[in-house]
Protein backbone atom coordinates (compact mmCIF):
# COMPACT_ATOMS: atom_id res chain seq x y z
CA UNK A 1 0.00 0.00 0.00
CA UNK A 2 2.82 2.36 0.95
CA UNK A 3 4.42 1.54 -2.36
CA UNK A 4 1.24 2.46 -4.22
CA UNK A 5 0.99 5.69 -2.29
CA UNK A 6 4.56 6.58 -3.11
CA UNK A 7 3.92 5.70 -6.75
CA UNK A 8 0.87 7.97 -6.76
CA UNK A 9 2.89 10.72 -5.16
CA UNK A 10 5.66 10.49 -7.72
CA UNK A 11 3.01 10.40 -10.42
CA UNK A 12 1.52 13.56 -9.06
CA UNK A 13 4.92 15.17 -8.75
CA UNK A 14 5.73 14.22 -12.29
CA UNK A 15 2.42 15.64 -13.42
CA UNK A 16 3.15 18.89 -11.64
CA UNK A 17 6.65 18.95 -13.03
CA UNK A 18 5.25 18.16 -16.42
CA UNK A 19 2.93 21.13 -16.16
CA UNK A 20 5.79 23.32 -15.00
CA UNK A 21 7.87 22.09 -17.88
CA UNK A 22 4.98 22.93 -20.19
CA UNK A 23 4.64 26.46 -18.89
CA UNK A 24 8.39 26.93 -19.02
CA UNK A 25 8.32 25.76 -22.60
CA UNK A 26 5.45 28.17 -23.32
CA UNK A 27 7.34 31.02 -21.70
CA UNK A 28 10.31 30.24 -23.89
CA UNK A 29 8.10 29.94 -26.95
CA UNK A 30 6.51 33.34 -26.36
CA UNK A 31 8.35 35.95 -28.31
CA UNK A 32 8.13 39.28 -26.66
CA UNK A 33 7.64 42.25 -28.88
CA UNK A 34 9.09 45.68 -28.64
CA UNK A 35 6.63 48.28 -29.70
CA UNK A 36 7.24 51.89 -30.50
CA UNK A 37 4.36 54.20 -31.29
CA UNK A 38 4.80 57.30 -33.40
CA UNK A 39 2.40 60.12 -34.14
CA UNK A 40 1.05 59.60 -37.65
CA UNK A 41 1.37 63.28 -38.60
CA UNK A 42 4.50 64.52 -36.85
CA UNK A 43 6.31 61.16 -36.54
CA UNK A 44 7.24 62.08 -32.98
CA UNK A 45 7.90 59.12 -30.74
CA UNK A 46 4.95 58.91 -28.38
CA UNK A 47 5.84 55.86 -26.38
CA UNK A 48 8.02 52.82 -26.35
CA UNK A 49 6.94 49.54 -24.82
CA UNK A 50 9.18 46.56 -24.40
CA UNK A 51 8.23 43.05 -23.39
CA UNK A 52 4.82 43.25 -24.97
CA UNK A 53 2.92 40.00 -25.14
CA UNK A 54 1.64 39.08 -28.58
CA UNK A 55 -1.93 40.00 -27.65
CA UNK A 56 -4.23 42.73 -28.90
CA UNK A 57 -3.32 46.28 -29.78
CA UNK A 58 -4.80 49.31 -27.96
CA UNK A 59 -1.69 49.76 -25.93
CA UNK A 60 -1.36 53.45 -25.47
CA UNK A 61 -3.86 53.92 -22.66
CA UNK A 62 -1.03 53.43 -20.21
CA UNK A 63 1.19 56.21 -21.57
CA UNK A 64 -1.40 58.85 -22.40
CA UNK A 65 -4.54 58.29 -20.36
CA UNK A 66 -6.50 61.14 -21.94
CA UNK A 67 -6.57 59.19 -25.18
CA UNK A 68 -8.94 56.45 -24.09
CA UNK A 69 -8.94 53.41 -26.37
CA UNK A 70 -12.06 54.36 -28.31
CA UNK A 71 -10.37 57.42 -29.74
CA UNK A 72 -7.11 55.72 -30.64
CA UNK A 73 -6.43 54.80 -34.20
CA UNK A 74 -3.35 52.65 -34.52
CA UNK A 75 -2.04 51.69 -37.91
CA UNK A 76 0.93 50.12 -39.58
CA UNK A 77 1.28 52.90 -42.10
CA UNK A 78 0.67 56.60 -41.33
CA UNK A 79 -1.76 56.86 -44.22
CA UNK A 80 -3.15 53.36 -44.03
CA UNK A 81 -6.22 51.86 -42.46
CA UNK A 82 -6.67 51.60 -38.75
CA UNK A 83 -6.03 48.27 -37.05
CA UNK A 84 -8.96 46.59 -35.36
CA UNK A 85 -9.40 45.84 -31.67
CA UNK A 86 -9.17 42.13 -32.41
CA UNK A 87 -5.87 42.31 -34.26
CA UNK A 88 -3.07 40.43 -32.56
CA UNK A 89 0.60 41.44 -32.65
CA UNK A 90 1.65 37.94 -33.60
CA UNK A 91 -0.40 37.93 -36.76
CA UNK A 92 0.63 41.33 -38.03
CA UNK A 93 3.33 41.72 -40.67
CA UNK A 94 5.84 43.20 -38.24
CA UNK A 95 9.16 42.04 -36.88
CA UNK A 96 9.82 41.70 -33.18
CA UNK A 97 10.38 45.42 -33.04
CA UNK A 98 7.13 46.87 -34.29
CA UNK A 99 6.50 50.46 -35.24
CA UNK A 100 2.94 51.72 -35.14
CA UNK A 101 1.48 55.06 -36.03
CA UNK A 102 -1.04 56.70 -33.76
CA UNK A 103 -3.83 59.00 -34.66
CA UNK A 104 -6.22 60.72 -32.27
CA UNK A 105 -9.75 60.25 -33.58
CA UNK A 106 -11.05 63.08 -31.44
CA UNK A 107 -13.65 62.93 -28.71
CA UNK A 108 -15.91 59.93 -29.15
CA UNK A 109 -19.48 59.17 -28.23
CA UNK A 110 -21.24 55.82 -28.21
CA UNK A 111 -23.58 54.89 -31.05
CA UNK A 112 -26.33 54.01 -28.61
CA UNK A 113 -26.20 57.46 -27.01
CA UNK A 114 -26.35 59.17 -30.40
CA UNK A 115 -29.27 57.07 -31.62
CA UNK A 116 -31.30 57.54 -28.45
CA UNK A 117 -30.79 61.31 -28.50
CA UNK A 118 -31.48 61.78 -32.19
CA UNK A 119 -34.69 59.68 -32.05
CA UNK A 120 -36.08 60.97 -28.77
CA UNK A 121 -36.04 64.51 -30.19
CA UNK A 122 -38.45 63.97 -33.10
CA UNK A 123 -40.78 61.98 -30.89
CA UNK A 124 -41.15 64.78 -28.36
CA UNK A 125 -40.95 67.68 -30.81
CA UNK A 126 -43.73 66.32 -33.01
CA UNK A 127 -45.95 65.87 -29.96
CA UNK A 128 -45.35 69.47 -28.95
CA UNK A 129 -46.71 70.60 -32.32
CA UNK A 130 -49.53 68.06 -32.20
CA UNK A 131 -50.74 69.35 -28.83
CA UNK A 132 -50.24 72.91 -30.08
CA UNK A 133 -48.06 74.02 -27.26
CA UNK A 134 -48.03 77.89 -26.94
CA UNK A 135 -45.78 80.18 -29.06
CA UNK A 136 -45.96 78.02 -32.19
CA UNK A 137 -49.35 78.92 -33.66
CA UNK A 138 -51.55 81.98 -33.01
CA UNK A 139 -52.60 82.03 -29.31
CA UNK A 140 -56.24 81.25 -29.99
CA UNK A 141 -55.17 77.74 -31.10
CA UNK A 142 -53.11 76.92 -27.97
CA UNK A 143 -53.77 73.40 -26.73
CA UNK A 144 -56.51 72.80 -29.30
CA UNK A 145 -56.57 69.70 -31.49
CA UNK A 146 -56.94 69.43 -35.24
CA UNK A 147 -60.39 68.69 -36.61
CA UNK A 148 -58.96 66.36 -39.29
CA UNK A 149 -58.74 62.67 -38.32
CA UNK A 150 -55.74 62.17 -40.66
CA UNK A 151 -53.75 64.50 -38.40
CA UNK A 152 -54.37 62.21 -35.42
CA UNK A 153 -53.43 59.19 -37.52
CA UNK A 154 -50.25 60.90 -38.70
CA UNK A 155 -49.26 61.65 -35.10
CA UNK A 156 -49.76 58.01 -34.17
CA UNK A 157 -47.71 56.79 -37.13
CA UNK A 158 -44.87 59.26 -36.56
CA UNK A 159 -44.72 58.49 -32.86
CA UNK A 160 -44.91 54.75 -33.47
CA UNK A 161 -42.03 55.03 -35.93
CA UNK A 162 -39.71 56.72 -33.46
CA UNK A 163 -40.72 54.55 -30.50
CA UNK A 164 -39.91 51.55 -32.68
CA UNK A 165 -36.50 53.06 -33.48
CA UNK A 166 -35.75 53.72 -29.82
CA UNK A 167 -36.68 50.17 -28.82
CA UNK A 168 -34.65 48.72 -31.67
CA UNK A 169 -31.64 50.73 -30.55
CA UNK A 170 -31.96 49.36 -27.04
CA UNK A 171 -32.88 45.75 -27.79
CA UNK A 172 -32.32 44.77 -31.38
CA UNK A 173 -29.31 46.35 -33.05
CA UNK A 174 -25.82 44.88 -32.62
CA UNK A 175 -23.33 47.63 -33.40
CA UNK A 176 -19.96 46.95 -35.08
CA UNK A 177 -18.37 50.06 -33.72
CA UNK A 178 -18.78 51.21 -30.16
CA UNK A 179 -18.31 54.89 -30.86
CA UNK A 180 -18.40 57.68 -33.41
CA UNK A 181 -16.88 61.19 -33.38
CA UNK A 182 -18.59 63.54 -30.93
CA UNK A 183 -19.42 66.19 -33.54
CA UNK A 184 -21.77 63.69 -35.22
CA UNK A 185 -24.33 64.06 -32.48
CA UNK A 186 -24.74 67.76 -33.25
CA UNK A 187 -24.96 67.17 -36.97
CA UNK A 188 -27.42 64.27 -36.65
CA UNK A 189 -29.64 65.93 -34.09
CA UNK A 190 -29.87 69.09 -36.17
CA UNK A 191 -31.02 66.96 -39.10
CA UNK A 192 -33.59 64.83 -37.27
CA UNK A 193 -34.90 67.46 -34.88
CA UNK A 194 -34.96 70.18 -37.54
CA UNK A 195 -36.91 68.14 -40.06
CA UNK A 196 -39.28 66.83 -37.40
CA UNK A 197 -40.13 70.39 -36.36
CA UNK A 198 -40.55 71.51 -39.97
CA UNK A 199 -42.90 68.63 -40.86
CA UNK A 200 -44.85 68.75 -37.62
CA UNK A 201 -45.44 72.49 -38.00
CA UNK A 202 -47.41 72.03 -41.21
CA UNK A 203 -49.21 68.79 -40.45
CA UNK A 204 -50.54 70.14 -37.15
CA UNK A 205 -51.20 73.65 -38.45
CA UNK A 206 -54.70 75.06 -37.99
CA UNK A 207 -54.77 75.73 -41.76
CA UNK A 208 -53.71 72.20 -42.68
CA UNK A 209 -55.38 70.85 -45.85
CA UNK A 210 -56.16 67.08 -45.81
CA UNK A 211 -55.17 64.89 -48.79
CA UNK A 212 -56.93 65.52 -52.11
CA UNK A 213 -58.31 61.98 -52.46
CA UNK A 214 -59.49 61.82 -48.88
CA UNK A 215 -60.10 58.54 -47.06
CA UNK A 216 -59.00 56.42 -50.02
CA UNK A 217 -55.60 58.08 -50.13
CA UNK A 218 -55.05 57.94 -46.38
CA UNK A 219 -56.04 54.26 -46.15
CA UNK A 220 -53.68 53.31 -48.98
CA UNK A 221 -50.90 55.34 -47.37
CA UNK A 222 -51.47 53.66 -44.01
CA UNK A 223 -51.24 50.20 -45.55
CA UNK A 224 -47.96 51.10 -47.25
CA UNK A 225 -46.62 52.61 -44.04
CA UNK A 226 -47.48 49.64 -41.85
CA UNK A 227 -46.26 47.11 -44.40
CA UNK A 228 -42.90 48.86 -44.58
CA UNK A 229 -42.62 49.26 -40.80
CA UNK A 230 -43.10 45.50 -40.37
CA UNK A 231 -40.68 44.89 -43.24
CA UNK A 232 -38.05 47.18 -41.74
CA UNK A 233 -38.40 45.49 -38.36
CA UNK A 234 -38.13 42.03 -39.94
CA UNK A 235 -34.88 43.00 -41.62
CA UNK A 236 -33.46 44.35 -38.37
CA UNK A 237 -34.26 41.07 -36.64
CA UNK A 238 -32.77 39.05 -39.50
CA UNK A 239 -29.57 41.10 -39.39
CA UNK A 240 -29.38 40.73 -35.61
CA UNK A 241 -29.65 36.98 -35.90
CA UNK A 242 -26.71 36.87 -38.28
CA UNK A 243 -24.45 37.88 -35.45
CA UNK A 244 -24.11 36.04 -32.13
CA UNK A 245 -24.24 38.33 -29.04
CA UNK A 246 -21.03 40.25 -28.36
CA UNK A 247 -19.40 39.24 -31.63
CA UNK A 248 -18.53 41.36 -34.61
CA UNK A 249 -18.70 38.71 -37.29
CA UNK A 250 -19.99 39.60 -40.72
CA UNK A 251 -22.04 37.25 -42.87
CA UNK A 252 -24.09 37.52 -46.01
CA UNK A 253 -27.74 38.05 -45.09
CA UNK A 254 -30.21 35.65 -46.73
CA UNK A 255 -34.02 35.40 -46.88
CA UNK A 256 -35.55 33.60 -43.88
CA UNK A 257 -38.96 32.02 -43.34
CA UNK A 258 -40.39 35.51 -42.82
CA UNK A 259 -41.79 36.69 -46.22
CA UNK A 260 -40.73 40.25 -45.44
CA UNK A 261 -37.12 39.11 -45.71
CA UNK A 262 -37.53 37.58 -49.16
CA UNK A 263 -36.53 40.97 -50.54
CA UNK A 264 -32.94 39.97 -49.66
CA UNK A 265 -33.03 38.09 -52.97
CA UNK A 266 -33.06 41.40 -54.82
CA UNK A 267 -31.54 43.96 -52.48
CA UNK A 268 -28.45 44.24 -50.22
CA UNK A 269 -29.90 46.76 -47.76
CA UNK A 270 -33.66 46.14 -47.62
CA UNK A 271 -33.88 47.94 -44.29
CA UNK A 272 -33.29 51.15 -46.26
CA UNK A 273 -35.75 50.09 -48.95
CA UNK A 274 -38.48 49.59 -46.34
CA UNK A 275 -37.55 52.84 -44.64
CA UNK A 276 -38.01 54.70 -47.92
CA UNK A 277 -41.34 52.97 -48.36
CA UNK A 278 -42.49 53.99 -44.88
CA UNK A 279 -41.74 57.64 -45.54
CA UNK A 280 -43.36 57.53 -48.97
CA UNK A 281 -46.42 56.21 -47.19
CA UNK A 282 -46.25 59.01 -44.66
CA UNK A 283 -45.86 61.59 -47.46
CA UNK A 284 -48.93 60.21 -49.20
CA UNK A 285 -50.85 60.18 -45.94
CA UNK A 286 -50.13 63.79 -45.03
CA UNK A 287 -49.75 65.24 -48.54
CA UNK A 288 -47.19 67.62 -47.13
CA UNK A 289 -44.27 68.95 -49.19
CA UNK A 290 -41.79 69.17 -46.28
CA UNK A 291 -42.41 65.46 -45.65
CA UNK A 292 -41.61 64.80 -49.31
CA UNK A 293 -38.36 66.76 -48.90
CA UNK A 294 -37.45 64.77 -45.81
CA UNK A 295 -38.14 61.55 -47.69
CA UNK A 296 -35.98 62.68 -50.58
CA UNK A 297 -33.02 63.73 -48.45
CA UNK A 298 -33.24 60.52 -46.43
CA UNK A 299 -33.37 58.51 -49.63
CA UNK A 300 -30.24 60.18 -50.97
CA UNK A 301 -28.34 59.52 -47.75
CA UNK A 302 -29.53 55.92 -47.51
CA UNK A 303 -28.56 55.29 -51.12
CA UNK A 304 -25.03 56.48 -50.37
CA UNK A 305 -24.88 54.12 -47.38
CA UNK A 306 -26.43 51.23 -49.29
CA UNK A 307 -23.96 51.55 -52.16
CA UNK A 308 -21.04 51.56 -49.72
CA UNK A 309 -22.38 48.52 -47.87
CA UNK A 310 -23.02 46.72 -51.15
CA UNK A 311 -19.47 47.43 -52.28
CA UNK A 312 -18.03 46.15 -49.02
CA UNK A 313 -20.13 42.97 -49.26
CA UNK A 314 -18.80 42.37 -52.78
CA UNK A 315 -15.25 42.96 -51.61
CA UNK A 316 -15.51 40.72 -48.59
CA UNK A 317 -17.46 37.77 -50.02
CA UNK A 318 -16.44 36.06 -53.25
CA UNK A 319 -19.77 34.24 -53.50
CA UNK A 320 -22.00 37.27 -53.01
CA UNK A 321 -25.28 36.84 -54.93
CA UNK A 322 -24.95 38.76 -58.20
CA UNK A 323 -28.66 39.53 -58.63
CA UNK A 324 -28.76 41.97 -55.72
CA UNK A 325 -28.84 45.77 -56.05
CA UNK A 326 -27.86 48.09 -53.20
CA UNK A 327 -31.26 49.63 -52.38
CA UNK A 328 -33.84 49.49 -55.19
CA UNK A 329 -34.39 46.15 -56.99
CA UNK A 330 -32.72 46.22 -60.43
CA UNK A 331 -32.56 50.00 -60.38
CA UNK A 332 -30.13 51.40 -57.84
CA UNK B 1 -11.06 67.00 -54.18
CA UNK B 2 -12.93 64.26 -55.98
CA UNK B 3 -11.12 64.21 -59.32
CA UNK B 4 -7.53 63.31 -60.22
CA UNK B 5 -5.34 66.37 -60.06
CA UNK B 6 -4.80 68.42 -63.17
CA UNK B 7 -1.41 69.65 -64.30
CA UNK B 8 -2.22 72.89 -62.54
CA UNK B 9 -4.87 73.43 -59.91
CA UNK B 10 -6.99 76.36 -58.94
CA UNK B 11 -5.46 76.96 -55.57
CA UNK B 12 -2.36 74.84 -54.96
CA UNK B 13 0.96 75.76 -56.61
CA UNK B 14 2.80 73.40 -59.00
CA UNK B 15 6.19 74.09 -57.48
CA UNK B 16 7.70 71.44 -55.29
CA UNK B 17 5.32 68.68 -56.34
CA UNK B 18 7.13 65.64 -57.65
CA UNK B 19 4.07 63.41 -57.94
CA UNK B 20 2.96 62.35 -61.38
CA UNK B 21 -0.38 64.08 -62.03
CA UNK B 22 -2.93 62.80 -64.51
CA UNK B 23 -4.04 65.67 -66.71
CA UNK B 24 -7.62 66.07 -67.96
CA UNK B 25 -6.69 64.80 -71.42
CA UNK B 26 -5.96 66.86 -74.52
CA UNK B 27 -9.59 67.12 -75.66
CA UNK B 28 -10.75 68.27 -72.24
CA UNK B 29 -7.87 70.72 -72.01
CA UNK B 30 -8.72 72.18 -75.41
CA UNK B 31 -12.37 72.54 -74.38
CA UNK B 32 -11.39 74.19 -71.08
CA UNK B 33 -9.05 76.61 -72.82
CA UNK B 34 -11.85 77.64 -75.16
CA UNK B 35 -14.29 77.92 -72.25
CA UNK B 36 -11.95 80.12 -70.22
CA UNK B 37 -11.02 82.30 -73.20
CA UNK B 38 -14.70 82.85 -74.01
CA UNK B 39 -15.45 83.74 -70.39
CA UNK B 40 -12.50 86.14 -70.24
CA UNK B 41 -13.73 87.79 -73.42
CA UNK B 42 -17.27 87.96 -72.09
CA UNK B 43 -16.32 89.74 -68.90
CA UNK B 44 -14.07 92.08 -70.91
CA UNK B 45 -17.14 92.96 -72.97
CA UNK B 46 -18.96 93.79 -69.74
CA UNK B 47 -16.00 95.87 -68.55
CA UNK B 48 -15.84 97.80 -71.81
CA UNK B 49 -19.60 98.25 -71.76
CA UNK B 50 -19.45 99.76 -68.28
CA UNK B 51 -16.67 102.18 -69.23
CA UNK B 52 -18.37 103.30 -72.44
CA UNK B 53 -21.70 103.81 -70.72
CA UNK B 54 -20.05 105.82 -67.97
CA UNK B 55 -18.26 108.03 -70.47
CA UNK B 56 -21.45 108.50 -72.47
CA UNK B 57 -23.71 109.34 -69.51
CA UNK B 58 -21.17 111.08 -67.32
CA UNK B 59 -22.48 109.44 -64.12
CA UNK B 60 -22.37 106.15 -62.25
CA UNK B 61 -26.14 105.95 -62.09
CA UNK B 62 -28.05 103.24 -63.91
CA UNK B 63 -25.05 101.59 -65.63
CA UNK B 64 -26.59 98.18 -64.92
CA UNK B 65 -28.94 98.52 -67.89
CA UNK B 66 -26.06 98.90 -70.34
CA UNK B 67 -24.56 95.52 -69.47
CA UNK B 68 -27.63 93.65 -68.23
CA UNK B 69 -27.73 91.08 -71.03
CA UNK B 70 -24.04 90.07 -71.20
CA UNK B 71 -23.92 89.99 -67.38
CA UNK B 72 -26.82 87.57 -67.24
CA UNK B 73 -25.42 85.47 -70.07
CA UNK B 74 -21.87 85.08 -68.82
CA UNK B 75 -22.67 84.80 -65.13
CA UNK B 76 -25.24 82.10 -65.85
CA UNK B 77 -22.74 80.39 -68.17
CA UNK B 78 -20.56 79.83 -65.12
CA UNK B 79 -22.96 77.03 -64.17
CA UNK B 80 -20.94 74.91 -66.58
CA UNK B 81 -18.12 75.02 -64.06
CA UNK B 82 -20.16 72.82 -61.74
CA UNK B 83 -20.42 70.31 -64.56
CA UNK B 84 -16.65 70.47 -65.11
CA UNK B 85 -16.06 69.48 -61.48
CA UNK B 86 -18.72 66.77 -61.55
CA UNK B 87 -17.25 65.20 -64.69
CA UNK B 88 -13.73 65.49 -63.27
CA UNK B 89 -11.92 67.65 -65.79
CA UNK B 90 -11.44 70.28 -63.10
CA UNK B 91 -10.08 69.16 -59.73
CA UNK B 92 -12.31 71.22 -57.48
CA UNK B 93 -15.09 70.13 -55.19
CA UNK B 94 -18.52 70.10 -56.81
CA UNK B 95 -20.13 71.31 -53.60
CA UNK B 96 -17.82 74.29 -53.15
CA UNK B 97 -18.00 75.36 -56.78
CA UNK B 98 -21.74 74.80 -56.83
CA UNK B 99 -22.18 76.97 -53.80
CA UNK B 100 -20.09 79.81 -55.24
CA UNK B 101 -21.73 79.80 -58.66
CA UNK B 102 -25.26 79.43 -57.27
CA UNK B 103 -24.80 82.42 -54.98
CA UNK B 104 -23.78 84.55 -57.98
CA UNK B 105 -26.65 83.27 -60.10
CA UNK B 106 -29.02 83.86 -57.19
CA UNK B 107 -27.98 87.49 -56.93
CA UNK B 108 -28.18 88.03 -60.69
CA UNK B 109 -31.61 86.47 -61.24
CA UNK B 110 -33.47 86.11 -57.97
CA UNK B 111 -32.59 89.55 -56.64
CA UNK B 112 -31.41 92.00 -59.29
CA UNK B 113 -33.49 90.74 -62.21
CA UNK B 114 -36.59 89.93 -60.16
CA UNK B 115 -36.84 93.17 -58.19
CA UNK B 116 -36.85 95.91 -60.84
CA UNK B 117 -36.74 98.73 -58.32
CA UNK B 118 -33.32 97.63 -57.20
CA UNK B 119 -31.69 97.84 -60.63
CA UNK B 120 -30.99 101.54 -60.46
CA UNK B 121 -29.26 101.27 -57.07
CA UNK B 122 -25.58 102.15 -56.86
CA UNK B 123 -24.93 99.01 -54.83
CA UNK B 124 -25.56 96.98 -57.99
CA UNK B 125 -22.69 98.80 -59.71
CA UNK B 126 -20.49 98.04 -56.71
CA UNK B 127 -20.79 94.28 -57.02
CA UNK B 128 -20.88 94.27 -60.84
CA UNK B 129 -17.53 96.07 -60.97
CA UNK B 130 -16.07 93.76 -58.33
CA UNK B 131 -17.28 90.67 -60.18
CA UNK B 132 -16.07 91.98 -63.56
CA UNK B 133 -12.50 92.66 -62.48
CA UNK B 134 -12.33 89.43 -60.48
CA UNK B 135 -13.64 87.28 -63.32
CA UNK B 136 -11.37 88.78 -65.96
CA UNK B 137 -8.35 87.96 -63.82
CA UNK B 138 -9.67 84.55 -62.75
CA UNK B 139 -10.53 83.27 -66.23
CA UNK B 140 -7.27 84.52 -67.75
CA UNK B 141 -5.46 82.83 -64.85
CA UNK B 142 -7.09 79.51 -65.77
CA UNK B 143 -6.41 80.02 -69.47
CA UNK B 144 -2.72 80.61 -68.94
CA UNK B 145 -2.46 77.82 -66.37
CA UNK B 146 -3.95 75.33 -68.81
CA UNK B 147 -1.43 76.41 -71.42
CA UNK B 148 1.36 76.14 -68.82
CA UNK B 149 2.43 79.69 -69.41
CA UNK B 150 1.23 81.60 -66.39
CA UNK B 151 2.68 85.11 -66.21
CA UNK B 152 3.57 86.02 -62.65
CA UNK B 153 1.56 89.23 -63.00
CA UNK B 154 -1.69 87.30 -63.48
CA UNK B 155 -0.93 84.99 -60.58
CA UNK B 156 -0.10 87.98 -58.40
CA UNK B 157 -3.24 89.81 -59.48
CA UNK B 158 -5.42 86.79 -58.76
CA UNK B 159 -4.11 86.44 -55.24
CA UNK B 160 -3.95 90.15 -54.47
CA UNK B 161 -6.88 92.01 -55.99
CA UNK B 162 -9.36 89.97 -53.98
CA UNK B 163 -8.19 91.77 -50.86
CA UNK B 164 -10.14 94.81 -52.01
CA UNK B 165 -12.57 93.29 -54.50
CA UNK B 166 -14.00 90.65 -52.22
CA UNK B 167 -15.20 93.02 -49.48
CA UNK B 168 -16.33 95.43 -52.18
CA UNK B 169 -18.44 92.77 -53.86
CA UNK B 170 -19.90 91.54 -50.58
CA UNK B 171 -20.86 95.09 -49.61
CA UNK B 172 -22.58 95.61 -52.96
CA UNK B 173 -24.42 92.33 -52.67
CA UNK B 174 -25.63 92.93 -49.13
CA UNK B 175 -26.79 96.47 -49.88
CA UNK B 176 -28.67 95.24 -52.94
CA UNK B 177 -30.47 92.50 -51.02
CA UNK B 178 -31.29 94.99 -48.29
CA UNK B 179 -32.70 97.41 -50.88
CA UNK B 180 -34.90 94.65 -52.29
CA UNK B 181 -36.49 93.77 -48.95
CA UNK B 182 -39.35 96.31 -48.81
CA UNK B 183 -40.50 95.46 -52.33
CA UNK B 184 -40.42 91.75 -51.65
CA UNK B 185 -42.47 92.21 -48.51
CA UNK B 186 -44.99 94.44 -50.23
CA UNK B 187 -45.58 92.23 -53.27
CA UNK B 188 -45.08 88.82 -51.61
CA UNK B 189 -42.62 87.93 -54.37
CA UNK B 190 -41.79 84.17 -54.63
CA UNK B 191 -43.78 83.54 -51.45
CA UNK B 192 -46.33 80.82 -50.76
CA UNK B 193 -48.87 81.05 -47.96
CA UNK B 194 -51.16 78.62 -46.17
CA UNK B 195 -53.62 77.11 -46.75
CA UNK B 196 -52.71 75.17 -49.90
CA UNK B 197 -53.03 71.55 -50.90
CA UNK B 198 -49.32 70.79 -50.45
CA UNK B 199 -49.26 72.13 -46.90
CA UNK B 200 -46.18 74.21 -47.52
CA UNK B 201 -45.25 77.84 -47.02
CA UNK B 202 -42.28 79.97 -47.97
CA UNK B 203 -41.55 83.56 -47.09
CA UNK B 204 -39.01 85.02 -49.50
CA UNK B 205 -38.60 88.12 -47.32
CA UNK B 206 -37.44 86.01 -44.34
CA UNK B 207 -35.33 83.92 -46.70
CA UNK B 208 -33.49 87.04 -47.93
CA UNK B 209 -32.85 88.17 -44.36
CA UNK B 210 -31.44 84.72 -43.49
CA UNK B 211 -29.26 84.91 -46.62
CA UNK B 212 -27.84 88.22 -45.44
CA UNK B 213 -27.19 86.77 -41.99
CA UNK B 214 -25.38 83.81 -43.52
CA UNK B 215 -22.74 86.17 -44.90
CA UNK B 216 -21.54 86.73 -41.32
CA UNK B 217 -20.06 83.27 -40.78
CA UNK B 218 -19.27 82.57 -44.43
CA UNK B 219 -17.47 85.69 -45.63
CA UNK B 220 -14.64 85.69 -43.03
CA UNK B 221 -13.97 81.99 -43.62
CA UNK B 222 -13.66 82.40 -47.38
CA UNK B 223 -11.65 85.61 -47.03
CA UNK B 224 -9.11 84.13 -44.65
CA UNK B 225 -8.87 81.03 -46.77
CA UNK B 226 -7.88 83.21 -49.74
CA UNK B 227 -5.37 85.07 -47.56
CA UNK B 228 -3.81 81.77 -46.53
CA UNK B 229 -3.71 80.64 -50.16
CA UNK B 230 -2.00 83.91 -51.02
CA UNK B 231 0.72 83.29 -48.50
CA UNK B 232 1.21 79.78 -49.79
CA UNK B 233 1.25 80.65 -53.49
CA UNK B 234 3.06 83.98 -53.46
CA UNK B 235 5.17 83.18 -50.43
CA UNK B 236 7.02 80.36 -52.22
CA UNK B 237 8.37 82.65 -54.92
CA UNK B 238 9.84 84.98 -52.34
CA UNK B 239 11.64 82.05 -50.74
CA UNK B 240 13.12 80.93 -54.02
CA UNK B 241 14.42 84.42 -54.83
CA UNK B 242 15.97 84.60 -51.38
CA UNK B 243 17.76 81.29 -51.91
CA UNK B 244 19.12 82.40 -55.27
Amino acid sequence: RLKKERERETDRERQREGRNMDTLALEKAVVFFEVEILDAKTKDKLCFLDKVRPTSTKLCAACYPQWYPARQSIRLDPKGKSLKDEDVLQHLPVGTTATFYFRDLGAQISWVTVFLTEYAGPLLIYLMFYFRVPFIYPPKYDFTTSKHWVVHLACMCHSFHYVKRLLETLFVHRFSHGTMPLRNIFKNCTYYWGFAAWMAYYINHPLYTPPTYGEQQVKMALIIFLFCQIGNFSIHIALRNLRPPGSKTRKIPYPTKNPFTWIFLLVSCPNYTYELGSWLGFTLMTQCLPVAFFTLVGFIQMTVWAKAKHRSYLKEFRDYPPLRSPILPFVL
Amino acid sequence: MSAPAMGTTKTAPNDGSHKKKKGPGTLATAYLVIYNVVMTAGWLVIAVGLVRAYLARGSYHGLYYSIEKPLKFFQTGALLEILHCAVGIVPSSVVLTGFQVMSRVFLTWAVTHSVREVQSEDSVLLFVVAWTITEIIRYSFYTFSLLNHLPYLIKWARYTFFIVLYPMGVTGELLTIYAALPYVQKTGLYSVTLPNKYNFSFDYYTFLILTMVSYIPLFPQLYFHMLRQRKKVLGHVEEYTKVE
